[in-house]
């Protein structure tokens, strides 16, 4: 099980923060939160959106395990 | 020295501590942005950061700074949670020999903060509230860097 987390507008969109899904790569967790919410998947699809797993930044696929934190970024803005 | 906060704080006083007991710095140059009424249609501004990786990333922009401009040293404050109008969100300030690498320091921080830094607005009004996107200016004056 990993433990996804929404930050900004995705949270909005989802209606949820953060939930535990069972998936063993990120492409499998975005079919997965597309399945059930097809507008949280499309905004998990959008430019700008990052993915960070285990607080680290990565671009395409990736394993997870069980434990492992899926973050979903959409475009930051700070200052 | 690094901080997120959910309280006020007050420029001024961040200013004195970090220039305090300096005998190589030459210069100090700081930055304050404070959260906009924007005519009444932001009642709260409301901050979210990613408790760990928000920190983690800034101390990488941090670290990037420190080496391009050869700095003495560097402090940033950045609120999160919900702010009022008025009230400053975020405090930079740079210490280097010379005021250019401090004033151009402080000026990449920012520029850097806006749109690479993990914090997500929010604007709460009498309208309702809607998420803050970056602006295509704030990714340019990042870019400006590269």
């Amino acid at each position: 099980m990993a433990r996804v987390l929404l930050f900004g507008p995705l949270r909005d969109v989802a209606g949820w923060r953060e939930r535990e899904a069972a998936a063993e790569t990120i492409a499998a967790l975005r079919a997965l939160l597309s399945a059930e919410d097809a507008r949280l998947g499309e905004a998990l699809a959008a430019p700008g959106v990052q993915v960070a797993l285990d607080q680290a930044i990565v671009r395409g696929d990736a394993a997870l395990t069980a434990g492992s934190e899926v973050a979903f970024l959409p475009p930051m803005s700070g200052g | 020295m690094i901080v997120l906060t959910d309280q006020p704080f007050d420029p001024g006083a961040l200013l004195t501590a970090f220039a305090r007991g300096r005998r190589e710095t030459g210069a100090v140059a700081t930055f304050t942005g404070l959260a906009r009424a924007e005519q009444g249609r932001t009642q709260v501004l409301e901050l979210e950061a990613y408790p760990g990786f928000t920190e983690a990333e800034i101390g990488r922009i941090a670290d990037i700074a420190r080496t391009r401009f050869e700095l003495d040293d560097l402090s940033i404050t950045h609120r999160v949670g919900r702010i009022g109008p008025g009230e400053p969100i975020v405090f930079v300030a740079t210490a280097a020999s010379h005021r250019r690498a401090a004033f151009e320091a402080c000026d990449f921080l920012m520029d850097y903060l806006k749109s690479r830094a993990p914090f997500w607005k929010k604007e709460h009004g009498p309208e309702g509230a809607r998420w803050i996107e970056p602006r295509t200016e704030d990714y340019a004056d990042a870019a400006r860097w590269d």
